[in-house]
């Protein structure tokens, strides 16, 4: 009879393994929930656009991007002031419109609050436009709408990284993958098909048991197991248990020591804090500043350069020349005292790497290694940059062999080989003298 | 036609010493100490000096894991510090390179600087100089560390303390005009001075101040030739020769290749006449009349050794041989020689007239007066050797600097200017003038270092180095050549020129401008291709030459004219056919030379060529001579002898030196700084001091009142003679007379065979392994030891270019120089080991060759199979790959490679205080700011080799990758090949069919092409092209 046995077995096991399911299953609706929230704040932050006329403030818009920005931001000052809820700032609403047509007349007129204005910004004269009622009405909405609009993304970014210290990087992938309802829909589902086979084995189980009780001839060993109970308590003490247990604990220590170890020395994430507040979010995100137009030699030489004060002055001789971080550059070239930057990207000194051979010859973009750059307020080492890290790189590029005639044979001799894309790895970029010397 | 000779790197080897042969193969011998630095030149015995047990060792290991644990938890902020104001030109990471000039005491080399951000760190030759044709020597290779010498004059100095250049100005000027006032002598003593500015600054300095006198001396004079050909030719002066124009050479102890007037432009004429190959089936024939072995000597076809006293009769008869054959009058000997050389010499000198070349080292004037009558005979004149158009290089006056330091002793000079000039140490009476210096009421040096003179005076004026430096050079008639200054000066020095035009009140504004404005007025005239003198200027700078054709083309040469006769009595005086009895014979070394770059470790660590000693010098005899004084040497151990010069006794170690005449003794001078700096103070034995006047010229032979006698005391020379020995096996070298090259281009090749079932194969042909494919690049290198004259430049341009570790005298006597690229130097003799005698008779005079050798970059290479770590791998290019972060340091490698080319890094070399005196550019941070940023550091425990300078291979093909092109060839060049000044070495492509390489090994050379240790079937990428002698047979 221990075929019966094996059977009734196996339908406890099978009962274990749905209750690890089921709550598995409960974990991540526990974060398909957090989502949810996330989504709800989010859809929160949308509906009160809904008080602007969506016409208007994009015809304001588009003036204020083209015309205004020269001298304005929203929420900070340029050569001119932030403009952050700035009809709270003037009393009459009308006398803004003629500052904004002609700024000297109202000036001239003596209004209080405008001499001030101009005396703090260094005498600037604000030129004169030539706008129709309509269109300061609609520039207007559109600094209304941003100064809001700015508040709330910053608010609902600030709740996002803060989730995202606790909860991980599980939720921002659900939320980027499927639907959350419909997630939970079928989660919902799953559960409760589960809830159902555990009832249907449970009584399986019963029946089972009854059936075989009743039946005559059995031998006492089988009624044995028939009767037994689970007992927790010589469970826990069994030594199969108990060195089962010491085996994961020994196991997930060696693992975590190993893993541990293998850290030492990578500093992704790396995000020291620079001697200058320089926002690469700003420069290289909002104004779209190509990254060559500062690490001028990325192109040419092994080293993708750290701008030297003077490329900074190409602009900040004249934009936002009051900032306390501007006058850090202004001190160091003053005292010709240079900037002293920390360096984030430490590659040991017996790894050669050569940014031009990268990005001029291999064609990859600066994002690749560097990560979304144009996001980043304060710059961090996105890469590990472990050895491991590029050659896993070498094995899965493909050379870029367009119009370079350097690789023409190489890809001859490939094609003869087999159909396969030439990989870095096929041209030997795997070898140690390709970076070790 | 195989090569029965016996080949042999010392004496120990050629008599298979027990010693020799015991330790033959252990490279990394385990008896020497590794704990700690020896600091007494004897090693210390065994394991004393090991104290440490097991215990100690599994502690310090455990707590170096625990330390290193801890320290790796937190990574250092590094800084990242970028410009303010970044230059236009540079570019982090991208080298600049600059074409200036390398002048120094009259020695001159056209030179490509190389600088990253802003910082020179190496010197490549100019290609565009006509006179030194992109070669360098190994001087000016090393020169640039003396740029980071922390031991210079960091600012002027009034009686020996800090000044600043206002007062030194104000004070020397004043001290000047009470000079002029009372009428007193300025002397402003100098080498050879090459700049025109600088002669230009010196003119204005003598418009201002009367009574000034310019007088020049070379510690290295030439005084002797300029004052015979002044009686020869009316004029004093050195003509242009021209060795590449030469089908016979004749030299009598002139070291042309090595040290002798401008040894960079003679080693390129000379390496022309020495290639062969399948369109040049000729060589020229090289006679040498020598008592020492020099550079020089051991690349001559023929070699006599004769004594210097000997010399002159030698010319002679030399002179007499072909008078009397083309019937012009002869010399009248006393004693006259039956040389069968100077028989033959003169017997192809006849057959080769106008093609031919005699040249004498002697400073004695009737010597040089003979040789210019042979070259005369010869019809020399106009073809090979130039006297219309007279090179700079030595201007010195041994006389008038004689009678300096005479007056100066009487005190007839009231002002004295050194213009980088070291007299106290180099100059004859040296001493004399260091009484005297203080006695003098002015004086002044322009020297960079606080060196024995320079010390001395009031007023310390410290130069620019040239690297620091505007200034120009006309190092020949015709040829006018730029310096430009590679970075700003480091320390608050002031250019010599710039001194003497501030006192001498002359209105520029700087001394680029008074450079400039000078080459508007001297050189832009000559020319007119280019209208406007920016044009001129900048294209000039660009080139770092100026060629004027009409001056090197057309102008008048000068007739000798001297009745010969006239100096024979002069000649019978001193000279006798049978030589004297114990002479002393001072000499230059290819290294440190005059001694005025002694304090540069790179040239003290060279080996000498020939010697193959470091860090010293050294009394050199014969072998026989050695014998008979009961003197011995085994791998650089040795007696010291008791040598006693007109009464002086100085105890001097003794060196035995193959093909030495007997009864010679020689001397290297340079050595035995005293003020130099912390590398050359008091290494070696200063031989100036030992030299006398003759007849007003300086004599650097002793030929009386010599005795020596053997000391009871031991010393060990470090030299890296015996070290990497192949082990006797066969096919190192491989050479050949040229008739037996004419007649089969093979020859002298061994071809060993396998015999196999199906019949013999090439050994070379067998293999285990399947080969290589190299779909990209193939580099190999070709070595031609025909052309290779062992002079060094390439050691120390790998040196540079490779960040290698020097290690400092006692550990080249432990066997561990790091030198990625040897020169294996091998004496061969036909006699059979085994015969004592001759082989005594055979190290007499021995043939003698010169191999470059330095990885061989091997396709079944050996090292590869052996390392448990793969930190040794093949490349898909054909490179042998080290990498020294995956070497674990087994040593599996180095023991398993026949070459022997594989270096260990015992101690960490770097920021080490026991190395800080030797390895300085690893050591201070001025002298690291020489390393090249793209060669890693090697730590301690790694094992370090050629890389065939991958980092220039790699950056090569960059460029041409970021231009969608393939490289051109010559685009890549190792920095061994780069540096020759022969043109030995070729490094390139061979899967490039347009290549030079492919070009000679297939189309020039491929029978002369071999590998070294052919039949261990490693198949190296280094080929070597056999070694070709012009010598008939039957006298071979």
């Amino acid at each position: 009879m221990s075929l019966k046995r094996l059977f009734i077995g196996l339908i406890r096991i099978q009962l274990v393994c749905c209750f690890l399911f089921l709550s598995s299953v409960q974990g991540s609706m526990l974060y398909a929930q957090d989502a949810e929230e996330q989504e709800e704040e989010s859809a929160e932050a949308e509906s009160s656009d809904s008080d602007y006329d969506e016409a208007v403030v994009n015809a304001g818009r588009s003036i204020f991007e083209g015309e205004c920005t020269v001298c304005h931001a929203i929420n900070e000052k340029v050569i001119g002031p932030a403009l952050k809820n700035v009809e709270s700032r003037w009393d009459d609403r009308d006398l803004l419109k003629q500052f904004i047509l002609n700024s000297q007349k109202v000036i001239q007129s003596g209004h209080e609050y405008s001499v001030k204005l101009y005396e703090q910004y260094d005498r600037t004269v604000m030129p004169s436009f030539d706008y129709n009622d309509e269109e300061l009405e609609s520039i207007l909405a559109y600094i209304d709408y941003a100064s809001n609009q700015k508040e709330q993304t910053a608010s609902s970014g600030g709740g996002a990284s803060a989730s995202e210290g606790g909860g991980g990087e599980g939720g921002g992938g659900s939320t980027a993958g499927v639907p959350s309802e419909y997630l939970t829909i079928i989660l919902v589902g799953l559960i409760i098909v589960l809830i159902l086979i555990l009832v249907v084995l449970l009584l399986i189980i019963s029946v089972l048991g009854k059936f075989l009780n009743n039946q005559d001839g059995i031998e006492s060993e089988d009624k044995e197991v028939i009767d037994q109970r689970f007992n927790i308590g010589s469970f826990v003490q069994s030594r199969a248990f108990i060195s089962l247990v010491i085996f994961l604990f020994v196991a997930i220590v060696t693992k975590t020591g190993i893993d541990a170890l293998y850290t030492v020395g990578i500093q992704q994430g790396y995000a020291p804090t620079q001697p200058i507040a320089f926002s690469h979010k700003l420069h290289a995100g909002e104004y779209e500043i190509e990254c060559q137009y500062c690490h001028t030699s990325v192109e040419k030489s092994k080293s993708a350069n750290i701008p030297s004060a003077n490329i900074c002055m190409n602009c900040h001789s004249e934009i936002k020349t009051d900032s306390p971080e501007i006058q850090k550059i202004y001190a160091a070239v003053e005292n010709e005292q240079p900037i002293e930057w920390v360096r984030i990207h430490n590659l040991p000194d017996l790894a050669y790497f050569n940014h031009a051979q990268h990005v001029t010859v291999g064609g990859l973009e600066c994002e690749t290694c560097h990560g979304d750059i144009a996001e980043m307020e304060v710059v961090y080492q996105y890469s590990s940059l472990t050895m491991g890290w590029c050659i896993e790189c070498h094995q899965e590029s493909e050379v870029n062999t367009k119009d370079n005639a350097y690789y023409d044979k190489l890809v001859e001799f490939h094609k003869k080989k087999g159909g396969e894309p030439m990989k870095v790895t096929d041209i030997g970029g795997l070898e140690c003298s390709k970076c070790h010397y | 036609m195989e090569n029965k000779k016996t080949y042999w790197k010392g004496l120990e080897q050629l008599s298979n010493d027990t010693e020799f042969v015991k330790h033959a193969d252990k490279e990394f011998p385990s008896y020497l100490p590794i704990k700690e630095q020896r600091s007494k030149s004897e090693p210390a015995d065994g394991l004393s000096g090991m104290s440490s047990s097991r215990r100690d060792f599994l502690k310090m290991m455990g707590f170096s894991l625990a330390a290193a644990s801890l320290a790796a938890c937190e990574a250092p902020v590094r800084k990242a510090i970028p410009y303010l104001n970044k230059p236009v030109e540079v570019d982090p990471g991208i080298p600049n390179y600059y074409a200036s000039s390398f002048t120094l005491n009259g020695d001159y080399c056209g030179i490509v600087v190389k600088t990253r951000e802003g910082r020179p760190i190496k010197i490549e030759g100019n290609r565009l100089d006509p006179i030194t044709q992109g070669g360098v020597n190994a001087q000016v290779e090393a020169s640039i560390l003396s740029l980071y010498d922390k031991e210079r004059l960091a600012n002027p100095r009034i009686n020996q303390s800090k000044a600043d250049w206002k007062e030194v100005d104000e004070q020397v000027k004043a001290d000047l005009e009470k000079i002029a006032e009372n009428g007193g002598k300025v002397a402003i003593v100098s080498g050879s001075i090459i700049s025109p500015s600088e002669l230009k600054s010196i003119d204005l300095f003598k418009e201002k101040y009367e009574n000034v006198e310019h007088i020049t001396y070379d510690a290295a004079t030439a005084s002797g030739m300029l004052k015979a050909n002044e009686e020869s030719f009316g004029e004093r002066m050195i003509p242009s020769m021209d060795f590449s124009k030469a089908d016979v050479i004749v030299s009598f102890g002139a070291d042309f290749l090595g040290t002798w007037i401008s040894p960079i432009e003679f080693t390129k004429q000379y390496s022309k006449t020495r290639k062969l190959g399948k369109n040049k089936q000729k060589m020229s024939r090289h006679y040498q009349f020598e008592a020492l072995m020099s550079l020089t000597g051991a690349n001559a076809d023929y070699r006599e050794a004769i004594t210097p006293s000997q010399e002159g009769v030698y010319v002679a008869s030399l002179y007499n041989k072909i008078a009397s054959k083309v019937g012009a009058s002869t010399i009248r000997l006393d004693e006259s020689v039956d040389s069968e050389y100077v028989n033959k010499a003169a017997q192809d000198l006849l057959a080769a007239r106008g093609k031919s070349l005699v040249v004498s080292g002697s400073n004695d004037p009737s010597v040089q007066i003979t040789v210019n009558a042979i070259n005369s005979l010869l019809g020399n004149y106009g073809a090979t050797l130039n006297t219309a158009v007279p090179i700079y290089n030595r201007k010195g006056d041994d006389s008038k600097m004689a009678s300096l330091v005479k007056d100066a002793k009487a005190g007839k000079i009231a002002g004295l200017i050194i213009w980088n000039a070291n007299p106290v140490y180099d100059f004859v009476g040296g001493d004399d003038l260091a009484a005297a210096i203080p006695n003098i009421g002015l004086t002044v040096a322009f020297n960079a270092v606080a060196d024995e003179t320079a010390d001395l005076v009031k007023y310390n004026a410290p130069d620019h180095h040239y690297l620091e430096s505007w200034n120009d050079a006309n190092p020949r008639k015709g040829q006018y050549s730029l310096s430009q200054p590679t970075i700003s000066p480091l320390f608050k020095t002031r250019q010599a020129g710039e001194s003497m035009l501030k006192w001498a009140d002359a209105s520029y504004d700087s001394y680029y401008d008074f450079v400039r404005e000078n080459w508007k007025d001297l050189v832009f005239p000559k020319q007119n291709k280019v209208l406007d003198y920016d044009m001129f200027w900048d294209s000039c700078l660009h080139d770092g030459v100026f060629i004027d054709a009409e001056e090197t083309v057309n102008s008048e040469a000068l007739a000798f004219d001297y009745n010969v006769s006239q100096v024979s009595s002069s000649l019978n005086k001193n000279y006798k056919a049978s030589g004297g009895d114990v002479e002393l014979i001072t000499y230059f070394k290819m290294g440190v030379g005059t001694g005025a770059q002694a304090n540069n470790p790179w040239l003290q660590e060279m080996p000498d060529p020939v010697t193959k000693a470091t860090w010293d010098n050294y009394i050199t005899m014969s072998l026989g001579q050695a014998n008979d004084w009961g003197i011995q040497m085994k791998e650089g151990k040795t007696n010291m002898a008791d040598i006693t010069i007109n009464g002086e006794t100085y105890t001097l170690p003794v060196l035995i030196q193959p093909g030495q005449k007997k009864g010679t003794l020689g001397l290297a001078l340079g050595y035995g700084r005293e003020k130099a700096g912390r590398v050359a103070d008091g290494v070696g034995f200063n031989a100036y001091k030992l030299l006398k006047l003759a007849d007003g010229q300086v004599n650097g032979v002793i030929t009386s009142g010599v005795s020596i006698e053997k000391s009871s005391k031991k010393y060990t020379v470090a030299q890296t003679q015996t070290h990497e020995t192949f082990m006797n096996r066969d096919i190192v070298v491989a050479e050949a007379t040229l008739s037996q090259y004419q007649k089969d281009n093979s020859a002298g090749r061994y071809k060993p065979k396998v015999g196999m079932t199906d019949g013999a194969v090439p050994a070379g042909d067998l293999s285990l392994w399947k080969g290589h494919d190299y779909n990209n690049h193939h580099w190999a290198l070709v070595v031609d030891m025909n052309s290779c004259t062992g002079c060094s430049a390439c050691t120390v341009a790998c040196q540079v270019e490779n960040n290698v570790s020097v290690v400092g005298r006692d550990e080249v006597i432990n066997r561990r120089e790091m030198h990625w690229i040897r020169i294996d130097r091998y004496y061969s003799s036909d006699a059979s080991p085994s015969d004592q005698r001759g082989l005594e008779i055979a190290s007499e005079n021995p043939e003698v060759t010169f191999q470059p050798m330095m990885c061989q970059h091997c396709n079944n290479a050996p090292c590869e199979t052996v390392c448990p770590v793969a930190a040794t791998t093949h490349s898909s290019e054909g490179l042998n790959q080290m990498t020294y972060n995956r070497c674990i340091g087994t040593r599996y490698c180095a023991n398993n490679c026949p070459y022997k080319v594989r270096r260990f890094n015992w101690f960490k070399y770097h920021d080490n205080k026991d190395f800080a005196r030797t390895n300085v550019a690893q050591n201070d941070d001025l002298g690291k700011m020489v390393l090249n940023p793209d060669v890693t550091v090697r730590a301690r425990g790694v094992m370090e080799k050629c890389s065939m300078c991958v980092q220039r291979i790699q950056l090569g093909k960059l460029q041409a990758k970021k231009e969608g092109r393939r490289p051109i060839d010559g685009e890549i060049q190792v920095a061994c090949a780069s540096a020759c000044p022969a043109d030995a070495l070729t490094f390139g492509d061979l899967n490039d069919e347009n290549s030079k390489i492919v070009k000679l090994m297939r189309d020039e050379n491929e029978e002369r092409a071999y590998h070294v240790l052919e039949y261990l079937s490693v198949k190296p990428n280094v080929w070597y092209l056999t070694k070709v002698r012009n010598k008939d047979e039957k006298l071979a």
